[in-house]
């Protein structure tokens, strides 16, 4: 059957060319692949290469006829021993899509938005966090983290732990102290320095149904390897149509140590977070910190878990359960409050609760919430507290431009913007790369005194005037 | 350029193999060397298509086509076994037609329809299949390389038989995360395959201009990776090489590289004005190495008939119109599925909130 040549669309966004040079003339014979016309676009003058073997029965379009449109016929050609009269005229059929009606805003299967507001995810509802009424003993962060991980792994024999430092230096932060011994270097592997490799390594792991715990010495030297947690873990799902889940965690003290400067200072939840296809967790207790990697290890997507190296040596009291499970996306209400919501995660939830106390002392009542999960971030939490207190003040040791509190802020607006009494305010890190000399990092981070000036501003000429 | 850097220039990646596999003396049962046949036409008159249907406007975004490269991947799976794993870059269809994805539903992900393998949402360089163990499909140069080992790693992990074959481009071999890989896989005797595929030119950089020092398939020796030339254009001389290199990784003893001397006759992408090589550079290989005019010859020195090859063509030509039938009149993915699969649902009861 004879065949259609056709305006070939030669890049992404051509729709029309110069059909510059025909290299055939009718009557010759063509072998697929030999170059045949000349086109010019926008950036370039590109090769039309036949595509069958065939006879060149007859050209539609003469050399040098410019804003040829994609898909319209230039020529024909003839196969076996068709001639030109065999031609049929035919309409050129109009085989690419139509263009798309516009549809109506989609809603998630789960919305919990009191406004029509655009999706972001389809999810079932998030468990509430189990009440436990059973003994508790005081942890640190860095031995709860350390349980959590033995325990999924005397669950799973799939879990393993990779990075460096994690076997025998017993971890550089000993987080992983004594897991080399219970569970062998199998399953608990010292990686060379090369986060981009190991991460990639993990992903494939994930995908190879495996459950990697990738640890980061710390999330500073896991930009070396963001191509691969948001490219290849985070998108793959999506792009796969369901079929490539990651469920692989990858952990490491994030934000401020102390004196450590620019490089080896910054919080990362706002780059995580902001990328679908990811899970980002900031625990403050270790009791959270437990549940919430435990959590994060059975999830099957991948989860960035953002530790504190300055909270690592805090102890805090633990439910006595080797299946102690913090649900992620869900906040915690750490003190009651009625005049002010103040929003942190983190280690900035132990500031905030000192603010709450010395806000009490002037008469202002503070409810201060824990995100604990940053993205699915808990907004209905957030919003009822609003709607309580009127006031929001959100706290993070992060960069103030597009951060989390940014993000809060917005959402609050979107959701409660008719019971705000006051403008939101933010207490971050200051705008600049953290500085080493002591005096200047002092006053690049966050502190206790920011979150009590910060909540006065909102509720100056309103109310709790100490 | 002074003289000695000429003569480096001229020792670089493009100077002669050492070790080439040549494939003379390599022959197959006539019925294999069909089935190698068939695959590699399926291959081209997939491809072929493909390039037509983006003329066409009907494929949209980059399509990278893998016409004349067809001997590298079907030599390399004529050798692996059942469970082998599979990744490459986003030059990918050919090696999903040949790990055995349908191609129908390759197609149809070109197309951007429901029924292609990634439902519409990943395209020309996204697309998986589990059941094939075909991993992707990954469009980040170099960055199938780490996955690949991983996937190598949880093939040992869990004890299986079985190699990871990971395929990269001469471009990918610079990227710092492919060195990351090797060292990791030589480390821990991980058994991969890494299969660079040197069809000469990095989008429109010659491999001489953007790789230094010795050939690539030395590019392991500082690892111990034991690496091998190999005459990428004689698909007998690729099933040979795969044969020793999956045995290797099989034995335990670690990862292997196969260096594929190959070539794409198309450019770099649809949108690719190729002014970086000669007409004339492109038809003397097309003539006189084609991979599947090659086997046909050998086909023709095995007796095979005429009738026997139309009938080949004919079937892989049904198969390729059937496939564009099913891309064409596929329905574009629900809008609905704009918002699934960002994340999988929780499987933990006590996780998920009762109804």
């Amino acid at each position: 059957m004879a065949i259609e040549i056709r305006m070939p669309a030669l890049s992404p966004t051509m729709e029309e060319g110069t059909l510059a040079k025909w290299l055939v003339a009718e009557g010759d014979d063509v072998r697929s692949g030999d170059v045949i016309a000349e086109i010019e676009t926008d950036k370039a003058t590109m090769e039309v290469e036949a595509i069958e073997d065939g006879k060149v029965g007859q050209i539609f379009v003469v050399a040098g006829t410019q804003n040829v449109k994609v898909n319209t016929p230039i020529a024909v050609l003839l196969q076996d021993d068709e001639t030109v009269s065999d031609i049929e005229a035919q309409p050129a059929p109009n085989l690419a899509p139509g263009p798309i009606e516009v549809q109506k805003p989609l809603e998630p299967e789960h919305s919990d938005r009191s406004r029509k507001m655009p999706s972001v995810s389809v999810q079932p509802p998030i468990a509430d966090e189990a009440e436990w009424n059973g003994s508790s003993t005081a942890l640190t962060v860095r031995e709860s983290l350390r349980d959590a991980m033995a325990e999924e792994m005397r669950r799973d024999k799939n879990v393993f732990v990779m990075g460096e430092e994690v076997a025998e230096y017993q971890g550089a932060y000993k987080v992983t102290q004594g897991l080399l011994d219970e569970f062998g270097p199998k399953r608990v592997i010292d990686t060379p320095i090369t986060e981009q490799g190991f991460a990639g390594l993990g992903v494939g792991a994930a995908f190879g149904e495996l459950r990697p715990v990738i640890e980061f010495m710390t999330f500073n030297f896991a930009m070396q390897a963001i191509d691969q947690i948001i490219n290849s873990a985070a998108k793959t799902l999506y792009m796969s149509g369901g079929q490539m889940g990651c469920p692989i965690v990858f952990r490491g003290p994030n934000g401020a140590a102390s004196r450590v400067a620019a490089q080896h200072s910054q919080c990362f939840a706002s780059w995580y977070a902001h990328c679908p296809g990811l899970k980002v967790v900031a625990p403050y207790s270790a009791a959270d910190a437990k549940g919430l990697l435990k959590a994060a290890i059975r999830d099957p997507n991948p989860v960035i878990f953002l530790e504190n190296e300055v909270l690592y040596g805090q102890s805090f009291d633990v439910p006595d359960n080797d299946d102690w499970l913090v649900p992620i996306g869900k906040a915690k209400i750490m003190c009651e409050g009625s005049d002010v919501t103040i929003v942190a995660f983190s280690i900035m939830v132990g500031r905030a609760l000192e603010a709450a106390d010395h806000l009490a002392e002037q008469g202002i009542s503070a409810e201060v919430i824990d995100l604990r999960s940053i993205r699915p971030v808990d907004s209905v939490t957030i919003v009822e507290s609003v709607k309580k207190t009127s006031r929001l003040v959100t706290c993070e040791e992060g960069f103030p431009f597009a951060g989390i509190g940014a993000e809060i802020a917005m959402q609050v607006m979107e959701r409660a913007f008719d019971w705000l009494d006051a403008p939101i305010m933010r207490v971050t890190g200051k705008d600049v790369p953290m500085p080493y000399a002591a005096n200047l990092e002092a006053l690049a981070l966050p502190k206790i005194g920011d979150i009590v000036t910060a909540v006065r501003t909102t509720c100056d000429g309103f109310k709790g005037q100490g | 350029m002074n003289a000695k850097a000429e003569i480096r220039r001229k020792r670089g990646p493009g100077r002669p193999p050492k070790t080439v596999v040549s494939g003379v003396g390599d022959m197959l049962p006539t019925e294999e060397l069909l089935a190698v046949y068939r695959d590699m036409l399926l291959i081209r008159r997939f491809e072929e298509k493909a390039g037509q249907l983006y003329g066409m406007g009907q494929i949209g975004g980059f399509c990278h086509l893998y016409i004349g490269q067809e001997a590298v991947v079907v030599g390399l799976q004529s050798a692996s076994q059942p469970g082998d794993t599979v990744v490459t870059s986003y030059r990918d269809h050919g090696h999903m037609l040949a790990c055995g994805m349908e191609p129908s539903g390759v197609m149809a992900e070109l197309t951007g329809r429901e029924g292609g393998y990634s439902r519409g949402k990943g395209g020309s360089m996204h697309m998986f299949s589990r059941e094939k163990n075909f991993f992707g499909g990954h469009g980040i140069v170099g960055a199938q390389v780490p996955i690949g080992v991983g996937l190598a790693f949880s093939h040992k992990y869990k004890a299986q038989p079985n190699v990871c074959i990971t395929y990269l481009g001469d471009g990918a071999v610079n990227q710092g995360q492919v060195y990351e890989s090797f060292n990791m896989a030589a480390l821990w005797d991980l058994p991969v395959v890494f299969v660079i595929e040197n069809n000469q030119y990095g989008m429109g950089t010659k491999v001489t201009r953007a790789a230094a020092g010795r050939a690539l398939a030395d590019r392991g020796m500082a690892y111990g990776i034991l690496g091998k030339q190999v005459d990428g254009m004689n698909v007998l001389a690729v099933r040979t090489a795969a044969l020793e290199a999956l045995a290797h990784c099989r034995e335990g003893k670690g990862p292997y590289i196969l260096e594929m001397k190959t070539y794409r006759y198309r450019g770099h992408s649809m949108s690719d004005p190729a002014k970086y090589r000669t007409r004339e550079e492109v038809d003397a290989m097309r003539r006189q190495h084609d991979p599947i005019d090659h086997i046909r010859e050998l086909l023709k020195c095995q007796n095979v008939d005429d009738v026997r090859l139309k009938d080949l063509d004919s079937e892989v030509k049904a198969m390729v119109t059937a496939a564009t039938e099913f891309a064409q009149t596929s329905p574009e993915p629900d809008p609905s599925e704009l918002f699934t699969d960002i994340l999988l649902p929780l499987t933990d009861a006590r996780l998920i909130a009762k109804a």
